[in-house]
């Protein structure tokens, strides 16, 4: 418990995070790629296990591991799927009571991984993939994490319930009358999605928009993935923000969906995957990270998962709205980490759950 | 006499020393360790706050300024007053009417209606919830969606919003009536006949001897049941999380449990559990008071069977009224389970065209975690009920026969446990179990403590009872042949009591297996069980996966119950609630 108040005293006074964002740079060292050797995958099989805590969704995060399994007989993935939210609290929770159980971690809310670094708890490990192919701006300096998936938080309809013209087309759209009890929308200190959402659009729209959406009667749900699933089943006709992959994948099955591009802009959410240092199978660990940023597993989520791939070599999806046709909102991870807890609790108060 | 005979021969051939003041004396000591401990951290942690400056721990009240006067903590207090009562009224209007006619009329199969709403006992509560999300969603639950093409009312209509405050004292009133079914019916079932023939034989006519007779007598118990069925209220976390969460209100133990959530706050999380605490120590105190007086109510030994009154014609709207109060918590919840479980969309009806096992394949073939969490239920279930009854039995003996000096105190550590909540316990365990001398936080062994130390009072009384009804000349015949007082027990006694230790073992191992709101507190990715779980994939809206996972739950329960129940050389013992 000491060590998690004593983070959260850290993350309080954030005010020194932006010196030691800037002086990373100074000490980058990110280590030689390394490639998947026979070598590794026979340590690895040693083990036999990886345990992957993610916060993606988790049909998804199952086809990713039986993907792995398919390809190194022997090793079985475990995954523990909750909100980016939850699981970094759990954790916290498990580190502070000396429990390592996590391999490698995936979380929606990418200031998470600027405070795992900043402890001290990641391994710097960088996949040859992530070295030959990755921009800049998707690894980290020191090869401590990079970037596996990205995906935006949209606004979406159920086509049954809503005709496409009478849609709204923006947030400010979602403030009119008629909408009330219409909206359902997922929770900030659950999803790391909706932190990273609800920064930006606190930021570019300012808290004067949620303070109107919090009086629509709203249908509050915890994972980003959900909201989606509540439109499918025509509980709620628009979602106030939630996962585009989910979307793509509920078109694909023919459910009533269709996403929303606001006008004012659509937040763009970058989920980084990590290894963990004190990790208790760290070689299954490192051959999984690979695994995670090659071209099969990274066209296996633009396919099956309808994510976005920071992989250039990754072939976007026929249907699905290319990112560059999109007004993106900008993101800024050590922005969502000064002010995590404060969106946190300023949300909690607008909407009392 | 035949039983204690061979206790008697071996005992002479092995030991004669008398372990039982040290046995009892461990039992003691351990009783303390388990319900001191979380206690302390908790009154520790609720009057003290780190000092940023020293980060030493020092004296404070401000957590429970912060309680009183912070209307984000208010709020709760005052919704959980609110559910708790109305529940519980809710439950007695149902469940006396029921129990008296299942008790005292000539009602046909009682026996059904009874095992019914021992399945409502069985069924979990948050599982109950999610099942009545299918069901009454505004929008998208079935029964909304059956109005809507009955009436032809238009899209946004519906009937029921189980998402409300209604809503949620509806569902959880679903799944506290059994409480009170059990303690009225079996009041009713106690109340002996010949009271009611007097007045009969006095000219009082079958409903005044109802109003002037039998009603007055069965009150206690109707009383004692509205308090248990108020205490369960406040205490639930899963229905709430559920229902009231999505409405934008929380209750108690939701705050408590948010409180816990990143950036944590033990302490505050600890100060907001003690109202509970002492909300429910008053409650038991006053239902030992009500149940206290009970002696007054039944003079007289052994008397002739319960008069049943004949029902007539008006077994028609009776028999209604019991089949759509058990339509509630069982029929209906487990339809929308089935229909979920099959179903490509889970408030679709599945149709021979949808019907689907993508969620069975999902749930047993890809979903990693099943398998342990299966497992780890099955195991705490196992253990605990094991555990649980042993511990039960030794203390229920010592208190029953006054084993030992102190056996008072013994019988208190006990029954103290039932006024801590489930969600209190999994906190002060939290707290007490991360830190050092014993750090069990991340072991099954947390989990075991919590379930042992929520259900010792209920497997206590219950094997308390049985002990009162065996008389003590038996053991002490064996033990004038030679047996210590622990191999009388093994060899006399237990196998008297074989069926209610049958039966409390499955009342631990059922009421384990529903347990969340301690859980949700203290599990890891290792130490999941199923109801973590299910709360899990309830967050992020599986609810295939839920249904297929609730499902198999119930049916393990259900097995479990009935594979004990059937041992050999055991007799049939239903399970009983309390």
């Amino acid at each position: 418990m000491a060590r998690i108040l004593d983070r959260r005293d850290v993350l309080k006074g954030a005010g020194a995070l932006a010196a030691a964002v800037a002086a990373t740079p100074l000490h980058a060292q990110a280590p030689p790629a390394s490639a998947v050797t026979e070598e590794l995958i026979q340590a690895a099989k040693k083990e036999g296990k990886v345990v992957y805590y993610t916060s993606i969704d988790l049909p998804m995060a199952q086809r990713i591991g039986k993907a792995f399994e398919a390809k190194y007989p022997g090793i079985s993935v475990r995954v523990e799927r909750s909100g980016a939210e939850r699981v970094f609290q759990r954790i916290g929770q498990e580190y502070s009571s000396k429990i390592h159980a996590v391999d490698v971690v995936n979380s929606s809310d990418a200031a998470h991984m600027i405070v795992w670094k900043r402890d001290g708890l990641l391994a710097p490990y960088v996949p040859e993939d992530v070295a030959k192919h990755y921009a800049a701006e998707h690894r980290d300096a020191d090869g401590t994490f990079a970037s596996f998936r990205a995906t935006l938080s949209v606004m979406a309809y159920n086509t049954n319930l809503v005709k496409a013209e009478e849609a709204p087309k923006s947030f400010a759209d979602l403030l009119d009358p008629k909408w009330a009890g219409k909206i359902v929308k997922a929770h900030p200190s659950y999803s790391g999605t909706i932190m990273t959402a609800t920064f930006q659009i606190s930021r570019d729209l300012g808290w004067e928009y949620f303070e109107k959406l919090a009086k629509q009667r709203i249908m509050q749900v915890q994972s980003a993935t959900d909201p989606p699933k509540k439109l499918g089943l025509g509980e709620r006709a628009v979602m106030a923000d939630g996962s585009e992959y989910i979307v793509f994948q509920m078109m694909e099955q023919g459910q009533p969906i269709a996403p929303i591009y606001a006008s004012e802009g659509t937040p763009l959410v970058i989920g980084p995957n990590a290894v963990f240092k004190a990790a208790p199978n760290p070689n299954a660990a490192r051959l999984f990270q690979s695994f995670c940023f090659s071209l099969e597993c990274q066209q296996l989520i633009v396919d099956f998962g309808g994510l976005r791939s920071l992989h250039p070599q990754v072939k976007e999806k026929a249907g699905h709205k290319p990112l560059k046709d999109i007004k993106l909102m900008k993101e800024d991870p050590a922005g969502v980490e000064k002010q995590g807890d404060e969106i946190k609790k300023r949300y909690t108060q607008l909407f009392k759950v | 006499m035949t039983l204690a005979l061979p206790a008697q021969k071996e005992g002479r051939r092995t030991f004669k020393v008398d372990f039982s003041v040290p046995v009892l004396l461990t039992f003691a000591a351990l009783l303390c360790v388990l319900i001191l401990l979380p206690i302390s951290w908790l009154v520790m942690y609720s009057l003290s706050e780190v000092d940023p400056a020293t980060k030493e721990r020092v004296f404070t009240l401000a957590q429970f300024r912060t309680l009183f006067s912070d209307p984000d903590l208010v709020e709760p207090l005052i919704t959980t007053m609110i559910v708790a009562i109305s529940s519980s009224v809710a439950c007695c209007l149902v469940a006396a009417p029921m129990g008296w006619l299942v008790a005292r009329t000539d009602m046909p199969m009682t026996k059904v209606i009874r095992a019914l709403v021992t399945a409502s006992f069985v069924t979990p509560p948050f599982l109950g919830a999610i099942a009545w999300e299918i069901l009454a969603a505004p929008n998208s639950g079935l029964l909304n969606k059956l109005y809507r093409f009955l009436t032809g009312a238009e899209m946004d209509a519906y009937l029921f919003n189980i998402y409300s405050m209604p809503g949620l004292i509806f569902v959880i009133a679903c799944y506290t009536f059994p409480y009170v079914f059990v303690l009225v019916a079996n009041a009713l079932d106690r109340i002996p006949g010949d009271l009611e023939d007097a007045s009969s034989i006095l000219g009082a006519g079958t409903w005044t001897t109802a109003r002037r007779v039998t009603i007055p007598l069965v009150l206690p118990a109707l009383l004692a049941g509205a308090l248990v069925a108020f205490l369960q209220a406040m205490i639930l976390f899963g229905s709430p999380a559920i229902l009231a969460l999505p409405a934008g209100f929380h209750t108690m133990t939701t705050k408590i449990w948010s409180l816990f959530q990143y950036p944590p706050k033990p302490e505050l999380a600890a100060a907001a559990s003690l109202p509970l605490l002492f909300l429910t120590v008053m409650l038991l105190r006053g239902q030992q008071m009500i149940l206290g007086r009970k002696g007054y109510s039944i003079v007289g030994g052994k008397s002739g069977e319960p008069r049943l009154i004949r029902l007539g014609w008006f077994v028609v709207p009776a028999m209604a009224f019991v089949v759509i109060v058990l339509m509630l918590p069982v029929f209906l919840p487990y339809f929308a389970l089935l229909n979920a479980a099959f179903s490509p969309i889970a408030t679709n009806l599945v149709t021979s065209a949808t019907f689907t096992m993508k969620n069975f394949h999902f749930t047993f073939f890809e979903l990693s975690t099943t398998q342990l969490a299966l497992k780890n239920t099955f195991i705490l279930g196992a253990a605990s009920a094991t555990i649980g009854t042993v511990l039960a039995l030794v203390i229920s003996y010592a208190t029953a026969r006054k084993a030992i000096t102190g056996y008072r105190v013994l019988g208190f550590l006990a029954t103290a446990p039932i006024a801590i909540p489930g969600i209190v316990l999994g906190v002060g365990l939290f707290l007490a179990y991360t830190r050092p001398p014993f750090v069990l936080y991340g072991t099954l062994w947390v989990l075991l403590i919590a379930y042992i130390t929520i259900e010792l009072p209920a497997a206590y009384q219950q094997l308390q009872s049985a002990f009162r009804a065996v008389h003590p000349e038996l053991e002490d015949a064996s033990r004038i042949l030679g047996a210590t007082r622990l191999r009388s027990l093994r060899d006399v006694t237990a196998p008297l009591l074989r069926t209610s230790v049958l039966a409390t073992w499955c009342f631990i191992f059922v009421s384990t297996v529903r347990e969340l709101s301690a859980a949700i507190m203290l599990f890891t990715s290792e130490t999941k069980v199923v109801s973590v779980l299910i709360f899990d994939l309830k967050e992020s809206g599986d609810l295939g996966a839920i249904a297929i996972l609730g499902l198999s739950m119930l049916v393990l329960t259900f097995t479990v119950v009935i594979f004990i129940n059937r041992l050999p050389g055991f007799g049939s013992s239903g399970l009983r609630n309390t």
